[in-house]
């Protein structure tokens, strides 16, 4: 194990950003540009998907309105919709899934038992690989009509809340019924990271806050908290990608109408981009098949936008990471 | 659950509530509320609503719990008397749903969980099928084991290298170009990749009808990596400097520190975390169903022909049942079911390759 | 020390299992079925140490390289059908696609017939580019599309459509106590416009007489994928009561009130699983739910397969089109009670000539089962579908006599 196994003759990539200080060795270089060659493959892939997704998208940007799958007067009016419904039921499921995810990590890795924990956090990741199918299985079978007479009352007693405006759907397929099975397949995800992330948090830390009297609240408040939060966030970007993104669960599970609005519990709901390529592309023809791919277009850009703000405070935090 | 057990004095404490009064209180909660919703029950005539109960209780409880300990030992211990309850709470609301949903899945997908689902394929099978040929999943198990394995060999490489070279090595632009572009890659949709896949494999091969098994696992590649970048590049920055340079003080090459110190240090993660990448993409339908194809016969190989997987399988059999609905239902649950099972044994997996290379941690 | 070399130890115990799960895979990659017991052996003779691991390889091995049971393979007759072809296209046709194949395969065990239910849609667009042998549509190839040239076919011909699939559309309903309800096209129409919202409203009480019907809000499911169902729902009602349906036949609903939801399975899971609910879905589904009868001419109609047959034969074809394609223009506004014109006719579109001309023979053959009295009733048992009038039968037997 200990010789580099390749020779020099191997290395052809330019010279590896390794800091200056340490001595170069073939073996140092190869596996230095190996990584480069990952990471610059990621970033073809990635160009070539935009690239197609421009190149098709651009029929749709400069078609006839009249000719989309719904007449409108542009494929902004078209899109608006469907861009709201994408982020309304993906921020939905998340203000649904964060607390409870963070709830359950923090109960695996500092309140419950060792055994427990290890036994929980188990099924918990089983649960992230329940796929979506599953999901929209349960939800337009089990969930939407268990929710249905609770969004019946809310109408009735609530209904002077814009969110819960009459009428009330008859069948619980609403946006608040998709945002909460959204919530329960990212629940898993966002848990299994922010738990992994938790567990690491320096032992010496937490024994400090707990030495001073801080009682449990306070000691993970001041210690695990803060270290896990560039994780934290980064579990909750992959929870809102997959939220975003999720097809099958939206085109199974909710009552589409290309509408605006704020109403969770009426039959009318915004629909999802990711949900309306799935639910047209089969039929679409023509410029159709352009305008579902320029859609797919913006949610790629919104996702875009979703990450760059993450990014962005994730660097601000960066002060608690352990590798700088 | 008591929050005593690390023996802390707080000297602002005044008294400490007996064990047993969280307890009480939670019975008493719940009790309140089964009498009120049985009052209410019996004069409007509904029906009994238990999930109500149990809810509101736990809520009287939290807020009663809170203003005793608040009364007694004061404002510190009673906001960690709150986020103990709060947190108990959220695990077990969100356990509901989950529990919910995995129940009506082993208790759907057992009625076909047969001999017969694993040794056969759909072909030729209409309806329920003969009494000795049911109908199967034979041939979706084994494209989802081919294609999910395909896009596994292809992406935990490149995504771990990737990570590797965000933490450890990656300086200036194209660093963070990465970082930021894997972000948006989680962002395309699963049926775009799937699309991407088509049109890239439709125009290589000049065939307009192309659909196999490799270009399945190519577009469910693109989905992957983002998330084991991701998680990896989380996972690795985590370990802490002082391990790495130590290594290095002591004369060990970078890259040795890296493959024997960093990346032992953080395998437990980066196994969940491409258990978890798998996950995410065993489950994908869409793209499969747009370039892998659909097929009711076996293929093995996966740069030839039509290849099944198991979530088209579950979706096609729910969508588009023939007259006699039940007997799709049941295959398309027990299909569901051995895609859970399939995730649980890598999961076991990931797990027993964390524990033989991880070290022993003080905790 | 020690624990160095423990883990040296570990390290090589799964580095050779890795190698025994590489050459596994690689097996498995490269092998065709039926062929694997010596991977199966070689698995069991590597791992030496017998853990559960090993037994767990060994045993998804076995699994996964025999061959499925109901494929065992015959040995084929000299002349006899061989080969495969790909079609792709309505998912209304899918499940009667499934026991078609079936049946054809079973005849001709060297044949494989793959349909997948992408959507009319995309099956034509596969089909315009030579993608798949042959596609199942909803509507037939508009002129349009029937001018440009078929990758797949031999040069210079066209394509042919031949209606092989009737389906009556069934108007369900789930409202409590209710079990039979008429309908005409204008309250149909209203309800789906939601002009009528409540279930005991007037204009439905006049059309059932001594009904319960209860002061409910009517949940009026559409789909909410585009579908060739809702072009002929949307058909009817435009061409039955265009003073209160004011769009044109479409895939899309073109409203944007109601519940939505998605395929067939869908609409009924939602019609099934809501109250006070109504919707429409394919004849094969509507067994499961109460369903209307709709008013033709002066008597309520409830939808059979013969009158959905019937509507069919009687309807004229579609003129300016070739000699064998057989294009139906369904006649909705009909008066004759014998007809239910709620129906959705999904074509076969195949070459007249294929390029390919194994290709040719293959897809000729199975039209010609699919058209065949066999075929028909094949459909209607599985999938509920309308089998073809004797008339209509011939003329699609012929028109694939000329397929070559």
């Amino acid at each position: 194990m200990k010789e580099s196994p390749a020779p020099e003759t191997a290395v052809t990539a330019p010279p590896a950003p390794v800091r200056a200080k340490t001595p170069s060795r073939p073996a140092d270089r190869i596996f230095a540009s190996s990584t480069v060659v990952a990471g610059v493959l990621i970033l073809v892939a990635l160009a070539s998907v935009a690239l197609f997704l421009i190149a098709q998208s651009i029929p749709a940007l400069i078609a006839d309105p009249a000719e989309l799958p719904t007449p409108s007067t542009s494929f902004w009016e078209y899109v608006a919709p469907l861009a709201f419904g994408t982020v309304w039921a993906a921020v939905l499921a998340l203000i649904i899934a964060l607390p409870l995810s963070l709830g359950i990590a923090l109960f695996i890795s500092h309140y419950a038992p060792r055994k427990v924990a290890q036994t929980l956090g188990y099924i918990i990741d089983l649960l992230a690989a329940v796929p979506s199918v599953v999901f929209g299985l349960w939800g337009i079978k089990v969930f939407a009509p268990f929710v249905q007479p609770f969004y019946e009352w809310l109408v009735d007693n609530l209904g002077w809340i814009p969110l819960f405006a009459a009428p009330v759907s008859g069948t619980g397929r609403t946006i608040l019924t998709v945002a909460i099975v959204l919530a329960v397949m990212v629940v898993p995800i966002i848990t299994a990271v922010c738990r992994e992330v938790f567990l690491q948090t320096p032992v010496l830390h937490e024994e400090a806050a707990l030495a001073l009297g801080a009682t449990r609240w306070e000691m993970i408040r001041m210690t695990v908290l803060p270290f896990g939060m560039p994780g934290i966030i980064s579990a909750t970007m992959l929870g809102l990608g997959r939220a975003l993104g999720e097809t099958l669960v939206v085109a199974m599970v909710l009552s589409p109408a290309l509408v605006i609005n704020f109403v969770l519990t009426g039959s009318a709901n915004p629909p999802t981009i990711a949900g309306n390529i799935a639910l047209n592309f089969p039929e679409a023809h023509g410029i159709g098949v352009n305008a579902l791919i320029a859609t797919g277009l913006i949610l790629f850009i919104i996702t875009l936008l979703v990450n760059l703000a993450a990014r962005v405070f994730i660097n601000r935090r960066k002060a608690f990471s352990g590798a700088n | 659950m008591t929050t005593n057990t690390q023996g802390i004095v707080n000297s602002l404490t005044t008294a400490r509530l007996p064990r047993w009064v969280p307890w009480a209180l939670l019975a008493g909660s719940w009790i309140v509320f089964a009498i009120v919703f049985g009052i209410l029950a019996a004069n409007t005539g509904g029906s009994y609503n238990i999930v109500a109960v149990v809810f509101f209780g736990t809520v009287l409880f939290d807020v009663l719990l809170v203003t005793i300990s608040y009364l007694v030992e004061g404002s510190r211990r009673a906001k960690d008397r709150l986020v103990t309850s709060l947190v108990t709470t959220a695990f077990v609301v969100a356990l509901l749903p989950l529990v919910s949903l995995l129940f009506t899945v082993v208790v759907e997908g057992s009625k076909r969980f047969d001999v017969a689902f694993f040794t056969q394929s759909m072909r030729n099978v209409v309806g329920a099928g003969t009494e000795e040929f049911p109908g199967g999943a034979l041939h979706a198990v084994v494209g989802t084991v081919e294609i999910t394995g395909i896009a596994t060999l292809i992406s935990v490489p490149i995504g771990l290298l990737a990570a590797i070279y965000l933490v450890e090595y990656g300086r200036g632009h194209l660093a963070r170009s990465i970082t930021f572009f894997v972000d948006v890659m989680t962002g395309i949709p699963s049926i775009v990749a799937g699309l991407f896949a088509f049109a890239l494999f439709a125009l290589i091969f000049d065939d307009p009808g192309i659909r196999f098994g490799f270009g399945g696992a190519i577009a469910l590649t693109l989905l992957m990596i983002p998330t084991v970048v991701r998680s990896s590049e989380e996972m690795l920055k985590l370990v802490p400097n002082e391990l790495r340079e130590a290594s290095l003080a002591l004369g060990v090459p970078k890259w040795l520190t890296i493959l024997k110190v960093v990346i032992p240090t953080s395998i437990a993660g980066i196994t969940t975390g491409v258990t978890l990448a798998i996950a995410r993409i065993i489950g994908e339908t869409a793209p499969l169903l747009i370039i892998a194809g659909f097929t009711a016969s076996m293929n093995y190989d996966p740069f030839n022909g039509r290849m099944m997987a198991l979530p088209l399988f579950v979706y096609t059999q729910y969508a588009n049942p023939g007259t006699d609905v039940q007997p799709y239902l049941d295959r398309a649950w027990a299909a569901a079911l051995t895609l859970i099972l399939i995730v649980m044994a890598l999961n076991l997996l990931a797990r027993l390759i964390a524990k033989i290379f991880s070290p022993k941690l003080g905790r | 020390m020690s624990a160095a070399s423990e883990r040296t130890e570990l390290l090589g115990e799964l580095s050779s299992r890795i190698l025994v799960y590489s050459a596994l895979a690689a097996g498995l990659l490269v092998c065709s079925p039926c062929v694997h017991q010596k991977h199966a052996q070689l698995v069991t003779v590597r791992i030496n140490r017998p853990g559960s691991l090993a037994a767990i390889a060994v045993m998804g091995t076995l699994i996964l390289t025999s061959c499925a049971t109901n494929e065992m393979q015959h040995t084929a007759t000299p002349g006899a059908l061989a080969g495969g072809i790909n079609g792709s296209g309505a998912s209304s046709q899918g499940s009667a696609s499934d026991a078609w194949v079936a049946a054809f395969q079973t005849d001709n065990p060297a044949v494989t017939i793959n349909y997948s239910p992408d959507g009319s849609g995309a099956g034509r667009k596969a089909f315009i580019s030579g993608g798949v042998a042959f596609a199942g549509s909803d509507s037939a190839l508009s002129t349009k599309e029937l001018a440009q040239a078929f990758a797949g076919c031999a040069p210079g011909t066209a394509a042919i459509d031949l209606p092989v699939y009737i389906s009556p559309i069934a108007v369900i309903f789930n409202v409590e106590g209710v079990t039979t309800l008429n309908l005409d096209a204008s309250t149909l129409a209203k309800i789906f416009t939601s002009t009528i919202t409540r279930w005991n409203d007037p204009q439905i009480l006049a059309l059932n007489p001594g009904a319960s019907l209860p002061d409910a809000t009517i949940t009026a499911v559409h789909r909410s994928d585009d579908s060739g169902t809702t072009k002929n729902f949307t058909d009817y009602l435009a061409q039955t009561a265009p003073d209160i349906w004011g769009e044109a036949a479409s895939d899309t609903f073109p409203y944007k009130i109601g519940e939505a939801a998605q395929g067939t399975s869908g609409v009924v899971e939602a019609v099934t699983n809501g109250k006070n609910t109504i919707g429409y879905s394919d004849a094969s589904r509507a067994q499961e739910l109460g369903f209307a009868s709709i008013k033709v001419g002066n008597t309520f109609v409830e939808f059979t397969a013969t009158a959905a047959a019937k509507i069919v034969a009687d309807s004229p074809l579609l003129e300016g089109r070739g000699a064998s394609d057989i294009a139906i223009d369904l006649n909705r506004t009909t008066t004759d009670p014998t007809h239910y014109p709620l129906v959705l006719v999904s074509y076969l579109i195949v070459c007249q000539e294929y390029a390919d001309p194994k290709a040719g023979d293959l897809v000729k053959a199975y039209a010609g089962y699919i058209a065949s009295e066999a075929g028909q009733t094949e459909a209607e048992r599985s999938a509920g579908a309308a089998p073809l009038s004797a008339d209509l039968s011939a003329t699609v037997m012929a028109a694939i006599e000329t397929i070559r």
